[in-house]
């Protein structure tokens, strides 16, 4: 199963890359990762996507606890929660398939943000399923070029991820 | 205040934190740090003669002693001779700060010279690592190092050091932080009490109980604890290669070592044990061999490790307790004193006899060799333990002579067994033997070693020459890479693929000798006993004995790859 999990950690050089090394030390995968410093400087969080059955994903988690560096995480998987992920995707688009590349664009609530004769430049925001539908939407061969960030989460209703 | 150096100010907060000695070798990148040794007299500083060296004596010093040992070397080499001693240290979970010196702060990321990522180098093989920027940081960097080193499941911590850190005329006001927190570092608390409870009436209900007993027990000083538990419960006990001490070996109730080369009654005892109390252990391959699904079919298991990553990571626990074994113990003893369940008794006397039946199978009688003349392995080993009356510390490097070691000295106390059983580092036993000898000058520090492994970090001669160290070396010289030529005639059709190399063995007397030593050898058994006694009697001298024993020799028993732990190899000729 997938998971999404998130994690606060020290804002400290060489923290991302314990995190990476233990995956790929222990034979871990990372379909995605994101980071970044949270309202605190002193605190980053960390949110990765990873994928096994149960045994695995507590053996990730208690190994990711264990590092020095890592303050708290969750399993956002486990809870009710939201996952976005931001894309921007660059399309030729000549013609009648201009129309219809706006058209996919607004059904799936994304924004044209750059725009030239031939080529759109598309941001979309979304779950990743639904980002994996606008590209299929769109047709991939009209695609130039994608750039997603990775998952990003957070619980819904009153819990917290904080210190 | 006193206004220090980053060289001085590291020297004080190691002596602040109690370090009274530290193995190293000097280099450019650490030569402030060199200095500032030289200008101070509280700190003994042990000059190796190869840093791999210096990481396995600190090693040793610290699974003596219970502190944590601590190493420096220089950049770039010196750093990366260290990282087979690191990860020796990180797989059996021993303190141990090593101190690398790095190139300056404007050259990292140059390729300048001797430079190697250290941080980087040492990620997979350290508990922790710090890089070091501002002189001033250096106090609460060492403050933090030793506690990670030394709390929860230890292990080893890097400090690297650019060069200009610790420039003697760049001072700051040095203050030793007196306590440390930190956020993101917890030590694991007491074990739950209501998982200790659930464990005591599982302990209490079983017919056919069984205490597996390893090296967290030793580190975690759970020793005595752990005997008075065993006894007040009078049920078997096995303890693992790392465990080996943490429970008297000749007390009636231990059935000896488990796993790869354990006895033939301890695996039997896991295999068909109902209730298994496992106490800092990892289930480790050699143990469960591997196939897991065959591990202790009918057991319910109870595992207690200070590492909540420890837990069900091979072999699912029925009860898990995290905590300190120490602390788990006491309380566990407690609930069983006060249990209204007693052990059931009469299971347990047939559950013995079953035991006492497999124990006549006598695994690890030895048969003399037909000749009369031929030394056998374990006979040695046998000969050590007599004459050291079992109390030596023993050392061993890695191969058949390391089990002979464990299956034959008989260890009755903790601290007493000094081996790498996680990484099987060969050329551990030498250097660790000599941090042995610094920590306790006065006791016997034997190193059991193989012709092959000594080879591996014999420079070390001049070390203990150097600070006058009266190890007694027992080299099993049995001309050849024992361990891999016993897996070849096993498995390999008796093909001994570059495992064999007599012709080209030097003279170990000769070489003792030159290094200013005493050379022993042994050939003949009826000549063992006396010469070991002259060996021995050298008190402080370093003694080489060059023992030749039967090439042929196999470890026994030994697990049937693929199978249960009740699957074993017993001699030559019969398996079960
Ligand atoms: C550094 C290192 N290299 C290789 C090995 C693989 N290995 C395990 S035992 C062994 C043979 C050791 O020979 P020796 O020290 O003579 O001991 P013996 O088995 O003959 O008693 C080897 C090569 C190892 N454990 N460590
Ligand atoms: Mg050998």
């Amino acid at each position: 199963m997938r998971h999404i999990i998130s994690v606060l950690m020290e804002n400290e050089p060489g923290a991302l890359s314990r995190v990476v090394g233990l995956f790929s030390q222990r034979n871990y995968n990372i379909d995605s990762l994101t980071v970044a410093p949270t309202e605190d400087q002193s605190l980053s969080r960390l949110t990765l996507t990873t994928t096994g059955d149960e045994r695995r994903i507590e053996q990730i988690t208690k190994h990711l606890n264990k590092l020095v560096d890592v303050v708290k995480l969750v399993d956002l998987t486990e809870g009710a929660h939201i996952e976005r992920e931001l894309m921007l995707i660059k399309v030729k688009a000549t013609g009648a398939q201009r129309a219809e590349v706006t058209r996919t664009t607004e059904i799936f609530r994304g924004q044209v943000v750059d725009l030239t004769n031939s080529v759109f430049s598309i941001q979309l925001i979304g779950t990743s399923d639904k980002l994996d539908a606008f590209i299929t939407a769109l047709g991939e061969s009209i695609v130039l070029e994608v750039a997603r960030t990775g998952v990003s989460g957070i619980s819904r209703g009153e819990k917290v991820l904080t210190l | 205040m006193d206004q220090l150096s980053g060289g001085e100010a590291l020297i004080r907060a190691l002596h602040d934190e109690g370090v009274d000695i530290i193995f190293g070798y000097p280099g450019g990148a650490v030569l402030h740090i060199y200095d500032a040794i030289f200008n101070q007299g509280k700190i003994e500083h042990i000059l190796v003669r190869h840093e791999q060296a210096a990481t396995h004596a600190a090693d040793g010093y610290a699974r003596g002693t219970g502190k944590p040992g601590v190493v420096l070397v220089t950049s770039g080499p010196g750093a990366t001779n260290a990282i087979t001693g690191i990860a020796t240290a990180f797989m059996d979970s021993i303190p141990m700060v090593v101190i690398s010196g790095q190139v300056e702060s404007r050259l990292i990321g140059s390729d300048g010279f001797q430079e190697t990522d250290m941080v980087g180098v040492s990620r997979p093989v350290v508990k922790h690592s710090f890089m070091v920027q501002n002189a001033a940081d250096i106090p609460l960097i060492v403050k933090k190092a030793f506690h990670i080193a030394t709390t929860g499941r230890p292990g080893p911590v890097v400090i690297d050091i650019p060069k200009d850190v610790t420039d003697p005329e760049v001072k700051f006001d040095y203050a030793y932080p007196s306590d440390i927190k930190m956020r993101s570092y917890a030590v694991p608390a007491k074990g739950h009490s209501g998982q200790i409870k659930k464990a005591v009436d599982v302990l209490m209900a079983a017919k056919r109980p069984m205490i597996y007993a390893g090296g967290g027990v030793i580190q975690g000083e759970g020793a005595e604890l752990l005997t008075e538990l065993t006894r007040e419960l009078g049920f078997p006990i096995t303890n693992t290669l790392m465990g080996l001490g943490a429970y008297p070996a000749s007390d009636k109730q231990f059935v000896g070592m488990l796993g790869m080369h354990g006895t033939y009654e301890a695996n039997m005892s896991m295999h068909y044990c109902d209730a298994l109390l496992a106490i800092g252990v990892r289930f480790d391959d050699r143990v469960t061999n591997s196939d897991v699904t065959k591990f202790c079919p009918d057991a319910t298991i109870l595992h207690v490790d200070i590492d909540p990553a420890s837990i069900s990571k091979t072999v699912s626990a029925d009860v898990p307790i995290v905590g300190s074994v120490n602390s788990v113990l006491e309380e566990m003893l407690a609930q069983v004193k006060a249990s209204k369940q007693k052990v059931d008794e009469k299971s347990l006397k047939v559950w013995w006899d079953r035991i006492a039946q497999w124990r006549e199978k006598d695994s690890l009688g030895v048969t003399p060799s037909e000749d009369g003349i031929t030394i056998k392995p374990q006979e040695v080993i046998q000969a050590v333990h007599a004459i050291t009356e079992g109390d030596a510390y023993v050392s061993s490097d890695v191969g058949q002579h390391q089990m002979f070691a464990a299956q034959y000295y008989g260890f009755d106390k903790p601290r007493r067994w000094i081996n790498s059983g996680g990484l099987g580092t060969m050329g551990f036993g030498f250097p660790a033997a000599m941090g042995i000898q610094f920590a306790f000058p006065d006791a016997i520090s034997v190193c059991v070693t193989g012709e092959g492994s000594f080879q591996m970090n014999l420079q070390e001669l001049a070390t203990c020459m150097q600070y006058q160290l009266p190890i007694k070396i027992i080299s099993l010289n049995n001309r050849a890479l024992g361990m891999v030529k016993q897996w070849q005639d096993m498995q390999y059709g008796g093909r001994h693929s570059h495992s064999t190399y007599a012709e080209s063995l030097p003279d170990f007397i000769k070489l003792a000798e030159s290094y200013g030593h005493v050379g022993i050898r042994i050939e003949n058994k009826s000549e063992l006993n006396a010469k070991l006694e002259e060996a021995f009697a050298l008190k402080d001298r370093l003694v080489f004995v060059d023992v030749l024993v039967d090439p042929e020799e196999h470890v026994y028993p030994m697990a049937i790859k693929g199978g249960a732990m009740k699957d074993m190899i017993l001699s030559k000729s019969e398996r079960t």
